[in-house]
């Protein structure tokens, strides 16, 4: 569990796959918090040694579907070159995420995580900020 | 929010969440369980997911949950649902992201107390020659055009390579190769994932049991299945790996558009579904049939690695070391099958989520050798306690679409199996069982506790006193490899 005043992410009790509820005060910051959340989950360990940074764009269609394209893109890098990121640098202008990542190579996971569902998923907007639960199937 | 009194009782086995229950409901619910098992799954989600899925277009007959169900995304695991052809909808979601996630069991002529001292090194080589775990890669990387080939033959691939035979072939569900798979469906991404996992594990509740058939309930099957008493017998549990998964992943995340496009109201965006004759659907089914058939050849792959690890331990310390193939039988499957509804032979799309196929003595698409006696019906149960064959039967065509359950079903978090287990003392425990433990994970290990799950004894109960399958055997574990 990681709180931070009004950022954060909890593991949420699921009966078979894994449950995050994440809150952040904008939407760049609750995609941060969530890729923080889901490594976390995944028991991502970082090498100490050489940085690497990463960027991509993705399109927004929807907030939610922003979410999963987000969470999908780094369990893709983690996947395909064994990367992970501790440093985001995320802002989303009408039509796109435009996210700069630095990280480091993955030394070892404990927990093999299939996909990003959209089992009701849903961004609340409280006033204070937004709240999500994500399920993710493992 | 779904409760024990919204539920009406048909029979000690039998409940009923009626189509009324909520305006939006296409066709009422049909529960197979105890009391004591409903009482369990009240705790979760699964009964308002399985009413969240009677909601979608094209449903026929009723939504019907297994005993094993337990909450999972969309869809309940556990879950059948069938939508008429063409014109009704399929969900990937109501399949799973694991694509054609399966059970394999494969028999031997080898009693257990003539091996007993060498269990140790058969578990060690099946570790050894059984890649699994986290991130792992197989020892057969495949070339982009290969991939496509495995993509559409399946099993077949392996028989041609050398990896299978006939007899694997023909006691395979679909012989191994769903029909109708089309590679150029499928996208580079997924590809790119498939290329180096063929003939690994993956992790999970994924695994490979060394068994003791424990008890005999069906002889005319047990002899049909060439199941002995005493005698050892070996399962493979996984599915189509991160090519599945990311089949999945695109679909659900494509038709997103596509609900809207075609007006589809949905309870749950994970229940995203396009109809069976869209471009969008067809696509969708060419694409899964390709993760189908790489999960086939997947535990075919395995299923040969086994085959290595029992000669290297065996071969001249037994006459007969060769595993031989039982039946091979898919639980997260999207299948196009004609079945008779409400008097009417109807062509339908049968989702089953964590659900087998279980088909009854007579029908179309079972070996000949089992047309007697019915379909095997794999049915694993936690890691320390029993598993079962069960066979399909003419219950099971005429009220589940051919179907039943498919393992014992979780009862227990994650994060809570965790907290009340500790995996080296659980690993210590069952060894003093006589269950040898190979796991990559401890903590994954405790996840996996039989403390976690539902009593399988129970969930089969269930389905026999239902009369939606019967019993043949049951099996007690004495290795277990987890990734």
């Amino acid at each position: 569990m990681n709180m931070d005043g009004d950022t954060g992410f909890r593991e949420i009790e699921h009966t078979a796959d894994w449950e995050l509820e994440v809150w952040a005060k904008d939407l760049p910051s609750l995609l941060e918090q969530a890729g923080r959340g889901m490594y976390l989950l995944a028991g991502f360990k970082l090498q100490a040694g050489p940085r690497v940074s990463r960027s991509f764009k993705l399109a927004v269609n929807d907030n939610e579907s922003l979410l999963v394209d987000f969470l999908s893109e780094l369990l893709w890098i983690a996947e395909h070159e064994g990367l992970a990121f501790d440093a985001y640098d995320l802002s989303i202008d009408i039509n796109w995420l435009n996210a700069k990542l630095d990280g480091a190579p993955i030394t070892c996971f404990s927990k093999e995580i299939k996909a990003v569902t959209y089992h009701n998923l849903n961004i609340i907007n409280s006033g204070d900020g937004l709240q999500v639960r994500i399920v993710f199937d493992v | 929010m779904v409760t024990l009194q919204d539920l009406r009782k048909i029979s000690d086995y039998e409940w009923e969440i009626p189509k009324s229950f909520r305006s939006d409901m296409r066709v009422p619910v049909r529960v197979f369980a105890t009391r004591r098992l409903l009482e369990d799954v009240s705790r979760d989600r699964s009964l308002e997911q399985a009413v969240n899925s009677a909601t979608l277009p094209g449903l026929v007959g009723k939504v019907l949950v297994m005993p094993d169900m337990h909450q999972g995304y969309g869809f309940p695991i556990g879950g059948v649902a069938a939508t008429e052809y063409p014109t009704g909808v399929i969900s990937p979601g109501g399949i799973g992201y694991d694509i054609n996630c399966g059970v394999r069991l494969l028999s031997t002529n080898i009693e257990f107390e003539s091996v007993h001292d060498q269990i140790g090194d058969l578990a060690a080589a099946l570790d050894y020659h059984c890649p699994s775990g986290v991130g792992t890669k197989g020892s057969l990387p495949l070339s982009q055009k290969e991939l496509d080939q495995v993509s559409i033959n399946g099993s077949q691939w392996a028989l041609k390579n050398g990896y299978a035979s006939e007899m694997d072939i023909r006691r395979t569900e679909e012989n191994g190769q769903l029909q109708g798979a089309d590679p150029s469906k499928v996208s580079q991404r997924a590809k790119q994932r498939g290329r180096p996992q063929l003939g690994t594990l993956g992790a999970g509740n994924h695994f490979i049991e060394i068994d003791i058939v424990d008890q005999i309930f069906y002889p005319e099957a047990a002899h049909a299945m060439g199941i002995k008493q005493g005698n050892l017998v070996v399962q493979i549990h996984c599915g189509s790996r991160g090519f599945g998964h990311q089949v999945c992943s695109d679909y659900v995340r494509e038709f997103q558009q596509a609900v809207q496009r075609y007006g589809i109201k949905l309870a749950d965006r994970e229940l995203v579904c396009a109809p069976l004759d869209s471009p969008e659907g067809k696509n969708y089914l060419a694409a899964m049939r390709c993760a189908a058939n790489y999960a086939f050849a997947n535990r075919q792959i395995l299923a040969h690695h086994a085959r290595t690890a029992f000669e290297q331990v065996l071969a001249g310390k037994v006459a007969d070391w060769h595993l031989y193939q039982v039946y091979d039988i898919a639980h997260n499957m999207g299948k196009i099958e004609t079945h008779q509804i409400e008097g009417q032979k109807m062509k339908v799309c049968v989702h089953r989520k964590g659900a087998t196929r279980a088909f009854g003595p007579g029908s179309q698409g079972i070996p000949e050798e089992y047309q007697k006696i019915g379909q095997p019906v794999l049915v694993p149960g936690s890691m320390g306690t029993a598993s079962w064959v069960l066979v399909g039967t003419e219950e099971s065509m005429q009220r589940t679409f051919g179907s039943c359950c498919h393992g014992a079903g979780r009862l227990m978090s994650r994060s809570q199996a965790k907290k009340s287990v500790r995996g080296d003392k659980l690993r210590v425990d069952l060894e003093k069982e006589g269950i040898i433990i190979r796991a990559g994970s401890m903590p994954g290990l405790a996840e996996e506790a039989p403390q976690a799950y539902k009593d399988v004894d129970s969930v089969v109960e269930t389905v026999s006193g239902a009369q939606i399958a019967r019993k043949a055997a049951r099996l007690r574990p004495i290795a277990v490899i987890k990734g």
